[in-house]
């Protein structure tokens, strides 16, 4: 805003002056060039002495010098040991300066870089949680090898602070420390694992983040911490997010079952998961099952919709990719809107989402025809986000907006940007080879098109042309004339050759032209590029073959002058077609047929999106951008035909103990943690995964280490016995237990209706929250066999109460906090009155601020 | 290099007065450096460690140099100008050298204009994604595999940083702070991946430059940089800061909204969208905790919002509820579809043709107002693309004053206020380059106005409310309606 810029030129003008009072020993500024290479080394002197000096104003001084060097990207090496001296200043920004040229040049001068170890070591044990985070990111960015020891020791004491920030920092420095050393893969994962259950929301995304970098395969550490991320998701900052949720998207589709297929998991024609239409209806009729969601799969789904409203289009992209690649296609529909509002962002922003909706409008068209006319394009739009909009509009076109969609391509062919005209002009012809209702109009304006003043232009239009008249071998005797005639004016070598080529083709058609072009081409054949030359040859060949009378020696003389050509290929193509087509005593058996072979019917080309084969790379990752895998691309995996235990990501209770004990302190920082989000919804679920019992915690570990046994799908599947009684059969080692959690489960499934009904309250129209209890309560059931039936009930019961009235006091908590709003009565008026100095009139505007222009008035008086 | 180190390490170790090389034993070095207190002491240590252990910290050193440079995220930043000088660099993992730039130049040159060098380039080892702001490219290195939005979005949050701190985001600010810009990169990613990107948390960390610190700063060598602990990055509300205070209280809010169509020849509106922004500057003491209402919130299609946002409360009731940063900022953009008519406040006569076979044609456009709701239509500029063979062009404005740029071919008709009495209009000849075949089609024009008081849309804010606080803010809201990408097809 203004103000801003006024500071602006305040603080140019300031900054010199300072500079000038501080540098009366030098005459050059640190922003200044520093060019001259022949008074460095004395220049590198007097910054030594200054950072020998005692006064920190010329140390300051020097290190900022220093540091415009190493923006220049000079080399200031040799100031190390100087540098490196400063390192315990007690000055913070000569500290933090230090700190730059430290990481920079560590590497370098890694013996010298060890002189600086002891003061992290120090501050590491500070006691301002800041100082401990910085000195355990500057040590972690040294890139000494020698020092991995000492950085291991400091993460695994960072990791266990009290402080997040300080926590979030070592979850950083785990990644460095696995690029400088991967050999400590195995202790960093340890740290990892225990990071992972870190609650706080600051640490969330970065050790997501060091889990992406260093052990993405270890999607068993994800099964615990599922749920709450999912939970947390919404309070992280928003890089974070984007890195979870990409995370969890691969998490997602390796746990759950396909949402797609209406039908069931066992069925093995699982092949592609794009599916026609066709497939899914006969799956349907086929299907056994009903297929339900696993709730986690729905909680996740859930979670991340309120993050499409997000202000950060990486946050969107990635909240679409998820709806895209895991949420049943029904619900994809809502991210269509979000990704349309990030086209009016940026240039870069939105040349991405549209190459993302390209991808997506050739699978799904419906999800971006309500949006149509975002795609029109401005002749102010950069050529690449015009073809791009072109390709979408490309996409959606059908039967009932092909016309609409006419009409503003035929704006477009007239563009003053050429490259744009002429892709528009291949566009026409996708259209009208996709929509047979328009492949006559379409071919009658391409037709118009080849009067057009602009080269390229028709140029582009003969070449569409070819193909739609090879895709209709019907007679289209007067377009072919009409195409020969322009041979006289086009130069183009493409489009010459594509009508040599035409004209070859359906030389029968144009008995009496095409010897006659036949004749002017021989005239122009040395001038011709050799694209064109060729097709001349093929041209002589064809009408060799069909009317040999007219046009014998005309093909001999071409072939004459093919065979001297300078090119190879086109001596090699006149000595091959020479010898098939001219009968001579050598020639074998081949040129009999060589009326067949030139005049064979030949496939008409396919006229495809160059995003066609786009979507098996994971949308909004680069690799879809490059349409190449990129170094470090982690694929997305099929679908599972049997979903994994799912028992595996409920919590024990051990740890949700401790939060739910009546002491308030805990508690209270909980809810003002997860205060933002404030959702119902949320707490419930957590809710529910602590009612989950230690054992069952414990014991679902144990599946999981025991492999996919897949049983137990406590899926609520209420047919799954049969599958079940095979698996025990597999492994009859377990069957006791097994037998026994089945009935556990019979009862579970009777206890969660109860359990339904007594959440009914909290949990209205949440059906899969409800089941994810449900799911919980079971398993936790597992574990009471011994009990009676009637006593773990009513025990159940008393536990249900006491959480509702936990719940219930948790809002009394939350009053406490600063930032609820039903803490302060909204009694006092909610109009605050001007203050008493300004005049009776601006007291009456700012009564209401709905009175636009009073209050605009004032505003502008102040802005 | 190798040498160097080895001479470096050397000289050093000769300034030891006491040679305690005979520690050769590694964890007793380390402890003894631990236990060390005095600087001198530690330097003389570790001098001595080094050198006994050049050789072993030297070999995995080199390997590390080149073998596993695994490492997500951005690893450098160049900036470059548009006359193609790197003029600052920054790495946050080991050193890419500057000639990974030159595929970038490669490209750049391939592309017409800087608008169309790709944002995503692939080099044989590194991914270039780029951005473009303000004449100058912001060209990171990356390694591996990253959604590229993720990398872009950061990006155009560090030019907005610049903009922030320095007024303006230009070769010129960036070179003149180029300290502070350190700084605030430094502070901005950690490895590569977003640390503190939050606006006000930056400024806690690190001082905006102004004359009045940088003054006091080199009399007393107090500096830039805060030796607290932004409080806000630790708490749940890290985009606003702790211990604000003013004497005034303010908060004011400016709803922007811009007019996106597509005219077309004839006059009917081929595409229309209303985007609207909901600015804010926000002067208040303490920890207020704000809600907004509309009149009519419904007409809201699509909101994004900043990460204050309650996001339950809006589900549910429609109101902005939130703790503000302090300062600016962006509280919501939003869009009004297209499927609500969407009022059109000028309209525009043309007729521009260029004759066959001549060197001349005639241009003749007016501008008039139309359902501007009774509001004065101001700020009118017109910009015309004219055709390449369009040499010169002498016109009479009846209003306004006009330029016509020979080289770039662009006309720029400055009109100013519509008065609904006296139309302004734009009439003259245009010269041709002679011989050359007349113009395919003719320029489209794109428009700008501005209407005060007024939200197009009709969006109008109900109130706002504070709580958490007890003194009573000032409050102010402003209407603007723009034109955004508005373009007359002809």
């Amino acid at each position: 805003m203004s103000s801003n810029s006024f500071s602006y030129n305040e603080q140019s003008g300031g900054g010199e002056a300072a500079e000038l009072g501080q540098e009366a020993t030098s005459t050059i500024s640190p922003s200044g060039a520093f060019g001259l290479f022949s008074s460095d080394l004395k220049k590198n002197e007097d910054l030594k002495q200054m950072l020998e000096s005692n006064k920190d104003s010329a140390k300051l001084d020097a290190m900022k010098r220093i540091v415009g060097m190493i923006a220049k990207g000079k080399n200031a090496s040799e100031l190390f040991p100087a540098v490196v001296k400063n390192v315990a200043s007690k000055n913070i920004e000569i500290k933090k300066l230090v700190y730059v040229y430290l990481v920079r040049y560590a590497e370098e001068q890694q013996d010298l870089a060890l002189l600086s170890i002891s003061t992290f070591q120090r501050a590491l044990k500070d006691p301002n949680q800041l100082i401990r985070a910085s000195a355990l990111r500057v040590l972690s960015s040294i890139r000494v090898p020698i020092i991995v020891p000492i950085m291991m020791l400091a993460i695994k004491e960072a990791s266990a602070d009290l402080s997040p920030y300080v926590r979030k920092n070592a979850a950083h420095a785990i990644q460095k420390l696995y690029s400088l050393d991967p050999e400590q893969k195995e202790m960093l994962i340890e740290v990892i694992e225990k990071l992972l259950k870190d609650k706080s929301t600051l640490v969330a995304g970065s050790v997501v983040m060091a889990f992406e970098e260093v052990c993405p395969d270890r999607i068993d550490l994800i099964h615990k911490n599922y749920r709450k991320l999912c939970n947390l998701l919404v309070d992280v900052e928003e890089w974070g997010q984007v890195v979870i949720i990409h995370m969890l998207t691969r998490y997602a589709r390796t746990q759950f079952v396909s949402p797609w297929k209406e039908g069931d998991e066992l069925e093995d024609n699982e092949k592609n998961f794009y599916e026609s239409d066709d497939d899914q209806k006969e799956k349907t009729d086929k299907r056994k099952k009903p297929y339900t969601m696993d709730p986690d799969h729905r909680l996740l789904i859930r979670n991340t919709k309120p993050l499409l409203q997000s202000r950060n289009a990486a946050v969107v992209m990635a909240v679409a990719q998820l709806y895209w690649h895991i949420s049943p296609k029904s619900e994809a529909g809502i991210i269509s809107k979000s990704l349309v509002r990030l086209l009016r962002s940026n240039r870069e922003v939105q040349y991405i989402v549209l190459q993302n909706i390209a991808t997506m409008s050739i699978q799904r068209k419906g999800m971006f025809e309500p949006y149509l006319k975002s795609f029109y394009v401005r002749s102010t739009d950069p050529t690449m986000i015009k073809t791009l909009k072109l390709e979408i509009l490309t996409n959606l076109a059908n039967e009932a907006n092909i016309s609409t969609l006419l009409r503003e391509f035929q704006t477009y062919v007239k563009s003053q940007d050429k490259q744009f005209a002429a892709a528009t002009i291949q566009t026409i012809g996708r259209c009208a080879t996709n929509i047979l209702e328009v492949t006559d109009t379409c071919l009658n304006g391409l037709v118009c098109l080849l009067s057009n003043r602009d080269e390229i232009v028709v140029a582009e239009s003969v070449v569409v042309i070819k193909k739609l008249l090879q895709m209709q071998p019907a007679q289209h005797g007067e377009i072919i004339k009409h195409m020969a005639k322009l041979l006289d004016s086009i130069t183009v070598p493409v489009a010459r050759a594509s009508i040599l080529w035409l004209i070859g083709e359906n030389c029968e058609r144009v008995p009496k032209i095409a010897p006659d072009v036949l004749r002017k081409m021989a005239k122009s054949f040395t001038s011709e590029d050799d694209l064109v030359k060729l097709q001349i040859l093929n041209l002589g060949a064809k009408l060799y073959l069909t009317n040999s009378k007219q046009t014998k020696l005309l093909t001999q003389y071409i072939l004459n002058l093919g065979k001297y050509d300078q090119n190879y290929d086109i001596r090699d193509r006149t000595r091959f077609i020479r010898q098939l087509i001219v009968p001579n005593e050598k020639s074998g058996a081949l040129s009999k047929y060589a009326k067949k072979i030139f005049l064979a019917q030949k496939p008409a080309p396919l006229l495809e999106s160059p995003f066609k084969d786009r979507d098996h790379f994971q949308l909004g990752t680069l690799s879809h951008t490059l349409n190449v895998k990129a170094t470090g691309y982690l694929e997305l995996s099929n679908w599972p035909e049997v979903a994994p235990d799912p028992s595996v990501r409920n919590v024990e209770v051990i740890e949700l103990a401790k939060e739910w004990t009546p002491a308030g302190k805990a508690k209270q920082e909980n809810s003002a943690k997860k205060f933002y989000s404030e959702s119902e919804e949320e707490e419930d679920s957590s809710d529910s995964s602590s009612d989950s019992e230690s054992e069952s915690g414990s014991e679902s570990g144990e599946q999981g280490q025991s492999g996919e046994e897949g049983d137990s799908s406590e899926d609520s599947s209420e047919d799954s016995s049969s599958e079940q009684d095979s698996e025990s059969g597999r492994d009859s080692g377990q069957e006791n237990k097994r037998t026994a959690k089945r009935n556990s489960k019979a009862k579970g499934k009777s206890d969660s209706e109860d359990g339904e009904k007594e959440n009914e309250k909290s949990k209205t129209s949440d059906s899969s929250s409800a089941e994810s209890s449900s799911i919980e309560d079971s398993s936790s059931d597992s574990e009471s066999e011994s009990e009676s039936e009637s006593e773990s009930e009513s025990r159940r019961v008393t536990k249900e109460k006491e959480k509702k009235t936990k719940q219930d006091r948790t809002p009394v908590a939350k009053d406490v906090s600063l930032l609820d709003l039903d803490d302060f009565n909204p009694v006092s008026t909610p109009v605050a009155l001007p203050p008493p100095a300004l005049s009776p009139s601006l007291m009456a505007d700012l009564e209401g601020l709905n009175l636009s222009t009073s209050s605009s008035v004032i505003s502008e008086n102040i802005y | 290099m190798l040498s160097l180190k080895w001479r470096l390490s050397s000289q050093l170790r000769s300034s030891c007065i006491f040679n305690l090389s005979n520690i050769v034993d590694r964890g007793g070095v380390f402890e003894a450096v631990n236990q060390a207190i005095s600087w001198p002491l530690q330097l003389r240590v570790l001098a001595a460690f080094s050198a006994s252990s050049a050789s072993v910290c030297r070999g995995p050193g080199a390997e590390s140099l080149t073998g596993t440079g695994v490492g997500k995220m951005i690893h450098s930043l160049f900036l470059i100008n548009c006359s193609g000088d790197i003029f600052l660099e920054k790495h946050w993992k080991s050193v890419v050298s500057q000639s990974v730039c030159d595929y970038f130049f490669e490209a750049q040159e391939k592309a017409a204009d800087v608008e169309n060098v790709p944002p995503v380039i692939s080099t044989p080892h590194h991914y270039l994604i780029s951005i473009y702001r303000d004449k100058l490219f912001f060209v990171s290195v990356i390694q591996t595999e990253v959604p590229p939005l993720f990398v872009i979005e950061f990006l155009h949050r560090v030019a907005d940083t610049f903009q922030d701190y320095f007024g303006e985001c230009s070769e010129a600010a960036i070179k003149d702070n180029v300290v502070i810009v350190y700084e605030l990169l430094e502070e901005m990613l950690d490895n590569g991946f977003p640390l503190a990107t939050e606006s006000n948390i930056l400024k806690e960390l690190i001082k905006p430059p102004t004359i009045l610190r940088s003054v006091v700063n080199s009399i007393t060598g107090s500096s830039n940089v805060g030796d607290t602990l932004p409080t806000g990055q630790l708490s749940n509300i890290p985009w606003r800061r702790a211990g604000v205070k003013y004497t005034n209280n303010e908060a004011y809010f400016d709803v922007i909204e811009e007019i996106d169509a597509i005219i077309d020849k004839s006059g009917s509106t081929v595409f229309a969208e209303i985007q609207g922004v909901i600015d804010a500057c926000i002067k208040l003491s303490g920890m207020p905790d704000l809600s907004l209402s509309f009149m009519n919130p419904r007409l809201l299609d699509d909101v994004s919002f900043h990460p204050c946002i309650r996001f339950k409360r809006w589900e549910s009731e429609r109101v902005l509820s939130f703790i503000p940063p302090d300062g600016n900022f962006r509280l919501i953009s939003y869009r009004v579809s297209s499927q609500n008519l969407v009022a059109i406040p000028v309209y525009v006569k043309h007729s521009i043709s260029f004759k066959e076979n001549s060197s001349c044609g005639r241009f003749d456009i007016t501008i008039g107002p139309k359902q501007n709701m009774g509001k004065t239509i101001e700020g009118i500029t017109v910009t015309v693309h004219m055709p390449k063979v369009v040499l010169n062009m002498n016109l009479t404005p009846t209003q306004g004053s006009y330029t016509f740029d020979p080289v770039t071919k662009v006309l720029t008709w400055d009109v100013g206020k519509i008065t609904p009495q006296k139309l302004p209009s734009l009439k003259g000849l245009v010269n041709l380059q002679s011989g050359a075949p007349k113009p395919e089609e003719n320029p489209s024009l794109n428009i700008q106005f501005k209407i005060q008081q007024l939200a197009i849309s009709g969006l109008k804010v109900n109130r706002l409310d504070m709580y958490g606080e007890k003194y009573k803010p000032f409050k102010g809201v402003k209407y603007v309606t723009k034109a955004g990408k508005f373009q007359v097809r002809t």
